[in-house]
């Protein structure tokens, strides 16, 4: 509680010397990555009030058939970032494992810069997102998945956030309850997410109860891979020698990302299985594209092998001890995940709502390119991560954990 | 297994002629049971989920849950393309030229016998179990309580177009001008409900390739052209469930036909 008492001391001079200390630490190299991600952001947000004010017809690619492009599947991405980061890191401080303890600060932190940049994302997504804020609350459908999961996202950053706070104050009771409702919220929210696609009856390739079980259990595949790439380079940033204990966090979050990845292997491995055997219409044509047809680099090079295969030989390599050949298995995994949520979200549009019909029409699979705005704005997400990320580093030292918490 | 098999190689086809007309219409019957794509099927199961439990077909023959129904039946040869419905439906309920709410598709078989294309014109089903409504966040869409009819609180949507992903038809669009998603909502703010019998589309059709009316309506030409075993009727896209109020048949008695 030393630390407690510290803070309760704290005066708002004391406070504000504190932090501009903190925040002048950094290198040159810093400074230029935090500029670069702030200056995407505005650049995100510019093009995105543009494209609202001016009709997102005009700058964005989507159409009439593939409503949904790339910046659903980067809203997609990060919450599963998200989630994936509060439940690993819940591991340790929920749920008691000490060995996930030393990740804990660093990742919840993380999980709430995820969140903000899938809103910022969706924000400019969405035609017209004031309207949500009013009839959410006033007119609120609650056979809707969308709805539920809007309002569970909501209810999950207020926690999260709380849960930070009681971290940053080394007020333990509260963070684990905090953290605990954060991961059911989570947990209820991003299952909700895989049912917005789930129960689409008219779209074979996403139909089934398997979008929200599989959307869990890659997002705790993300969750690790997340966690080592950030702790990696939070410790460049900061210039200092990992400790014991958080190479030990690290070890274990390899091993459980080793196991994850296998699980989503047994997945993916089913979901192509059951879209080939008897060819079923509508799903057959879309798992076709990516074994065979125009998304086939994406799914073999991306999704596989990027995203589970390489990483899947680094984390078992690395024995949990090289850091380097865990953090390169992490990039390649997150790339590989990009690559997977736009996958899913575009080729389950891709086979036209009217194909079995026969018609000239919609004879083809139909085709979906991310324009120069929907580019910028995904990449803004990115900024935005990565700006929070450098910004919290120095801002909160490190995100150290006590040795008594 | 074998035994069977000898018996059946044994019998003799009797012939379609032999058959008594009322077994025939029996074997309809049981057809419509048990697919469900064929008019009976489709209706039965629709009225069904409403508000009670499925019990018997029987027992929901006649009934609809909206008074009126609202419905189409589209005499599917008898549209030659002329795309009159579409202009007509855009001239009416201000459809920007970048969308619609009911287009004409072409199919077309190069080595059929006979007729070589047909065209199908498409829009809203008004589904009496619609997805749209199901997904939609702030009941922007909705369907309505009296006729049945899929309609939009423009002022409520939202744009996350969530009802284009659920409609298994492609029937909405989002329509920058109304800042909201647009659809068919069978003319009922244009024509409807300011006393007109016909959506403007199928008042439009010079091959009165459309029958609009209320499928409540015993007496009205929409029910008896699906109430009838003499041509199959049928919905698109069956497998989604959506259970549509959008039927489509083909005029037997067409000159198309010989």
């Amino acid at each position: 509680m030393a630390n407690g008492a510290e803070t309760a001391q704290l005066t708002l001079n004391g406070l504000e010397s504190m932090v501009t200390t903190r925040l002048k630490s950094g290198s040159m190299g810093y400074y230029f990555l935090l500029l670069l991600c702030g200056g995407l952001v505005l650049a995100a947000a510019g093009l995105g009030i543009h494209a609202m004010v001016a009709g997102h017809d005009k700058y964005y690619n989507v159409y009439r058939e593939v409503p949904w492009g790339i910046l659903i599947s980067t809203y997609v991405f990060f919450v599963v970032t998200s989630t994936g980061l509060c439940l690993v890191s819940s591991i340790g401080h929920v749920f008691g494992n000490q060995d996930f303890m030393p990740i804990a600060k660093r990742s919840v932190f993380l999980s709430i810069a995820t969140i903000l940049s899938g809103f910022f994302v969706i924000a400019f997504e969405i035609k017209i997102p004031w309207r949500m804020a009013i009839y959410n609350v006033i007119s609120p459908n609650l056979t809707s998945n969308i709805w539920w999961m809007g309002t569970l996202y909501g209810v999950y950053l207020a926690f999260m956030f709380a849960e930070y706070v009681f971290l940053l104050l080394d007020r333990h009771k509260p963070a684990v309850f905090c953290g605990f409702s954060g991961s059911v919220a989570g947990i209820a929210a991003h299952s909700n997410l895989g049912a917005v696609f789930g129960l689409l009856m008219g779209r074979e390739f996403w139909h089934g109860p398997y979008m929200p079980i599989y959307f869990i259990a890659s997002a705790m595949m993300t969750g690790c891979s997340v966690i080592i790439l950030f702790h990696f380079l939070g410790y460049r940033i900061n210039k200092e020698e990992m400790p014991v204990a958080m190479k030990k966090a690290l070890r274990v979050t390899a091993k459980l990302g080793v196991l994850l990845i296998c699980v989503i292997l047994f997945f993916t491995t089913w979901k192509m299985i059951s879209g080939l055997a008897g060819r079923p219409a509508g799903k057959y044509e879309a798992v076709m594209a990516l074994l065979s047809g125009p998304y086939a680099v994406n799914f073999w090079v991306f999704e596989l092998g990027l995203g589970m295969l390489f990483p899947l030989v680094m984390f078992i390599r690395s024995k949990g001890e090289n850091l380097k050949m865990m953090f390169s298995g992490a990039l390649a995994m997150i790339v590989g995940i990009f690559v997977m949520r736009y996958d899913l979200v575009v080729v389950g549009q891709i086979v036209p709502v009217y194909h079995e019909l026969g018609v000239n029409e919609y004879k083809h699979l139909l085709s979906y390119a991310p324009s120069l705005y929907e580019t910028v704005i995904t990449l803004g997400g990115f900024g935005l991560t990565a700006f929070l990320f450098l910004l919290g580093e120095k801002l909160f030292a490190g995100h150290k954990v006590e040795e008594n918490h | 297994m074998k035994q069977s098999k000898h018996d059946l190689g044994s019998t003799k086809n009797e012939g379609m002629e032999n058959v008594p007309m009322e077994e025939r219409r029996q074997f309809l019957k049981m057809g419509l049971a048990i697919t469900g794509i064929f008019a009976g099927g489709t209706i039965f199961s629709a009225v069904s989920v409403i508000d009670r439990v499925f019990a018997s077909s029987e027992e929901f023959t006649a009934q609809y849950p909206y008074k009126p129904h609202y419905g189409m039946i589209l005499f599917q040869n008898r549209c030659v393309d002329c795309e009159r419905c579409v202009a007509a439906c855009a001239e009416t309920n201000h459809v920007p030229h970048e969308g619609y709410r009911t287009r004409i598709l072409m199919k077309e078989m190069p080595d059929a016998v006979g007729l070589k294309r047909e065209f199908i014109p498409v829009l809203c089903n008004h589904c009496n179990v619609p997805q749209c409504t199901r997904v939609c966040p702030t009941k922007a869409t909705y369907k309505d309580p009296v006729n049945g009819i899929v309609m939009m609180d423009t002022s409520k949507c939202i744009g996350c177009l969530t009802c284009q992903e659920g409609c298994p038809y492609n029937a909405r669009y989002f329509d920058e001008h109304r800042q909201a998603v647009d659809k068919c909502n069978f003319c009922f703010d244009t024509r409807l409900s300011k006393g007109e019998k016909l959506t403007a589309c199928a008042a439009a059709c010079p091959a009165s390739c459309r029958v609009f009316g209320d499928l409540s309506d015993k007496g009205s030409d929409l029910y008896k052209a699906i109430h009838q075993l003499e041509r199959p009727v049928w919905v698109l896209r069956p497998e989604a469930g959506t259970k549509p109020s959008v039927f489509y048949t083909k005029d037997t008695s067409a000159v198309a036909f010989k």
